[in-house]
């Protein structure tokens, strides 16, 4: 079984399905020649030539919304944004046009394709580099988003986002791109969007989390585990739909939950997950539900001091799954 | 010598029935949206959206396009470019009075926002111009797949300033895609003139820009408009790209049910322009060429008059769907 990091398994995997399928076809800016800007369609213009892998020019509302045409008339577009704070252009493509369009034709027209975006801070990239974006979507019936942690959940998911029959919003988070690495296997297999994963299974404390923050939870429970707390990790892995039914599980089984997450806190996905385990097991708690989240600025600033400040970080994640096991 | 020389629509390629049936169509728009306004005075429907005065553009371009073959992605005021495409007057009525049976929306969506899928129709929204970008991914995958497919889209001269209409025009320039994007010039973004919509006062100048024909035509003309679109779906089919067409139209009505034009237009300026109805200007070319007398005209309209009629009549008696169709359609369903 390959070894690789997340950009690689993204690479491989758009790979695989373009082998499969002649009507996958990528689009966005610098996918061509180039690769992309970190590397995610790097070989696939050699293979796939310019017309399947296409250079557009620089305008983030024609990738989606061209790729919205294509899918309309049967292909399987895959757009990049080039990075997820250069989404906005599109916006009205995506919200007004792509998550309405089998709703408002009434199931007979549909718009099956992935839109690709790097988000996350913690490299330096300032307002404009460093966003977690998703929480602008994830209240936007007919979209799907999807965020892998791994290698191997980034094949998984990314191949069933392409084969999916909506619209999907696949946010990689870019400080995952090549700092975690591992096993992905070569055969052909899907992960289910809709089903979040238990990456550690544990009995004091529930973490729901995603993205980048799941390997720093996954190190603090590590580090909680020599101080006797057993924690259990919960990756979300789609954000919308969520997987109501495991999240409910997981908070039952410890009765105390701490959902962090790098988006702002304020009408976040930790406050939907929040409200689900309190409509849902509000007495099976032992505790209040905390949240750890990114802080309510509008973006992260870019000295490091301030950057460090912003993000979360292993520290930070043990910290706050500590005070909730000695509550 | 007089003989000699061609009618324009014989120099078109045009037979008589051929211009006999545009203008049936046309008839039909402005019938079927007289009958609409009629509707929606008398609070049966909620709303209407007018293509009165573009009847010419609307009928003359959509003839040069090939039904249930090429695609379109079309805008609110086209009625006249659903019909030649081959939405019944039934269908245009059911979404009016917004029943379950509307094959556009099932009723979710407000009238006149088109899509009919066997027809290659597109959805469409109300955000403006969203559409050219469709219009330009499906001439990409058309290309991909091989298929010789030519796509019509559409949009209001005021629709023209938005992003979007910019990037399509760009992105289909660059990559020659055989799009054909025709702007609807009716002079008025509901109440803004074109003075103040559209520096320079041409959009077909802009086409110069995006590297492709830009091309003005009187959109009151139904067989100059058919001419211009005739030769721009023939040079997208010889792979040559893009174009951009300028139909100068006139708004007869009122920018919607919810307007008053009079709030914002002088009254001899709406005399003015109602002057210049397309509608008269295509009966009196039948008729200075012998292809229609007072006689066949008036079975014309009582044809017209007996569609719009049952259109009006079964569509109305049609039922709803029930309140929970709301909650369908959001993702794929099984």
């Amino acid at each position: 079984m390959a070894v690789m990091n997340l950009v690689e398994a993204v690479r491989e995997t758009l790979r695989a399905e373009m082998r499969r399928d002649p009507d996958v076809w990528i689009v966005g800016e610098d996918v061509g020649k180039k690769g992309g800007v970190f590397g995610a369609t790097l070989g696939l213009y050699d293979e796939f030539g310019p017309q399947r892998v296409q250079d557009s020019p620089l305008t983030e509302s024609a990738i989606v919304g061209v790729g919205i045409g294509a899918a309309l008339y049967g292909t399987k577009p895959v757009c990049e944004i080039q990075f997820a704070d250069f989404i906005f252009p599109a916006m009205n493509q995506i919200v007004s046009e792509a998550a309405k369009m089998r709703y408002r034709s009434n199931g007979a027209w549909t718009v099956p394709m992935v839109i690709r975006a790097p988000f996350g801070g913690g490299v330096h990239g300032g307002l404009y580099h460093s966003q977690s974006v998703e929480q602008y979507f994830t209240n936007t019936a007919g979209l799907k988003v999807v965020v892998p942690s791994t290698p191997y959940d980034a094949k998984g998911l990314l191949t069933a986002a392409i084969r999916d029959p909506d619209p999907v919003l696949f946010f990689e988070h870019k400080g995952l791109y090549r700092a975690v690495k591992g096993e992905v296997p070569e055969e052909d297999y899907t992960i289910p969007i809709g089903k979040a994963d238990v990456k550690r299974d544990g009995t004091d404390i529930t973490v729901i989390i995603y993205g980048k923050v799941v390997h720093f939870c996954l190190e603090a429970a590590e580090l909680l585990a020599r101080e006797g707390y057993s924690a259990l990790v919960l990756d979300l892995r789609t954000l919308l739909p969520l997987d109501r039914e495991a999240i409910v599980a997981a908070a039952r089984k410890t009765g105390k939950v701490l959902i962090a997450h790098e988006a702002g806190k304020t009408h976040g996905v930790g406050a939907e997950v929040a409200a689900i385990i309190a409509e849902e097991c509000l007495f099976d708690l032992d505790a209040p539900i905390r949240r750890l989240c990114g802080p309510d600025v509008p973006a992260m600033p870019y000295a490091g001091p301030m950057e460090k400040f912003y993000m979360l970080s292993t520290e930070k994640c043990l910290a706050a799954m500590r005070e909730l096991a000695q509550f | 010598m007089k003989e000699a020389t061609l009618a324009r629509h014989e120099a078109l390629g045009l037979t008589a029935d051929q211009v006999r049936e545009m203008y049936y169509y046309m008839l039909l728009t402005r019938r079927l949206d007289e009958r609409l306004w009629l509707l929606q005075r008398g609070g049966k429907i909620p709303f209407v959206i007018s293509p009165q005065g573009q009847e010419a553009s609307q009928v003359g371009a959509a003839y040069a396009f090939r039904r249930r073959h090429d695609w379109f992605t079309p805008y609110y005021r086209d009625l006249g470019v659903n019909l030649v495409a081959g939405v019944t007057p039934r269908e245009v009525m059911l979404s009016a009075f917004a029943r379950g049976a509307d094959p556009a929306s099932g009723g979710k969506q407000m009238p006149s926002h088109w899509g009919n899928r066997p027809l290659n129709i597109v959805s469409g929204s109300s955000p403006v111009t969203t559409q050219l970008l469709h219009a330009v991914g499906i001439a990409h995958a058309a290309r991909m797949r091989g298929d010789d497919v030519v796509v019509y889209t559409a949009c209001g001269e005021g629709s023209s300033n938005q992003g979007d209409f910019h990037e399509a025009l760009n992105w289909a320039g660059v990559h020659k895609l055989p799009v054909i994007f025709l702007v609807q010039n009716n002079e008025y973004a509901i109440s803004v003139p074109l003075t103040q919509q559209v520096a320079g006062g041409s959009v077909a100048a802009r086409g110069q820009g995006y590297g492709m024909p830009g091309i003005e035509v009187d959109g009151t003309d139904v067989l100059a408009v058919y001419g211009v679109v005739k030769a721009a779906h023939e040079r997208a089919r010889r792979g040559e790209g893009p174009t951009l067409i300028e139909a100068r139209c006139i708004r007869i009505t009122s920018h919607s049910s919810d307007d008053d034009q009079r709030r914002y237009r002088d009254p001899e300026e709406i005399a003015a322009v109602q002057a210049r109805d397309p509608i008269v200007k295509a009966r009196q070319y039948l008729m200075d060429h012998g292809l229609l007398d007072e006689a066949g005209n008036q079975e014309l309209e009582r044809k017209v008059a007996a569609a719009v009629d049952d259109a009006t009549d079964w569509a109305e008696a049609q039922p709803y769907a029930a309140p929970e169709e709301a909650l369908r359609h959001v993702y794929k369903e099984g």
